[in-house]
């Protein structure tokens, strides 16, 4: 068990530094939202897991196993909030974004950029 | 062997926080800070969880709880500023 909970920690640490390189790398808010959410919340899944697997407490595997489901539940709504702020912000795109599906429904602009 | 990884995880965790802080810093506009510190806090709490399963010490686990709730609260809170403010 500790075996496989240690190897989750580090498994759980190097998707946490993925996320920070596309932070990094991505060149619009978007886009590292992207980054932020999706290997961000898998990291923390695992290294809880791992931490679990380790602890097997039952009150300590009962807070971790809270923190996965608030996160699960929060980081979808989180992200929708701060894109959805953004993008009415004037945030700018991308240039190498190809379709803007929300200009098109909602500013009456081209789906695909010419070029 | 949990010892090591713990370490190992550290590390890592720590190298990931400092891209995060750089990104907040950078910014260019607010989003992307929001973004950045709330990605900060998950490894906020990954890094307690690792400390939690090598030391056995549980008693931090409840700042990690509330550390999780706080992160979506801010990034709530601010992206309702940007949405009235603009950015």
């Amino acid at each position: 068990m500790e075996v496989v909970g240690s190897v989750l920690l580090v498994f759980g640490a190097l998707l946490a530094l993925l996320a920070a390189i596309g932070l990094q790398r991505f060149d619009d808010v978007f886009a590292r939202m992207h980054s932020a959410t999706k290997p961000a919340t898998l990291g923390l899944m695992l290294v809880l897991g791992g931490a679990a697997l380790v602890i097997q407490a039952p009150g300590a595997v009962s807070k971790l196993v809270l923190v996965v489901l608030l996160q699960f539940i929060t980081a979808p709504v989180a992200a929708h909030l701060v894109g959805r702020a953004a993008y009415r912000a004037g945030t700018e795109l991308s240039p190498d974004t190809i379709v803007d599906d929300v200009a098109a429904e909602f500013l009456g602009r081209p789906i695909v950029s010419e070029e | 062997m949990i010892e090591n990884a713990a370490t190992v995880a550290f590390g890592i965790l720590g190298v990931a926080a400092l891209l995060c802080l750089v990104r907040m810093i950078r910014g260019p506009r607010l989003a992307d800070r929001i973004v950045a510190l709330d990605t900060l806090l998950l490894m906020v709490v990954s890094g307690i969880a690792v400390r939690a399963a090598v030391t056995g010490d549980d008693t931090y686990l409840d700042v990690m709880v509330v550390a999780a709730l706080l992160a979506f609260t801010g990034t709530s809170m601010v992206a309702n500023f940007i949405e009235k403010r603009g950015s």
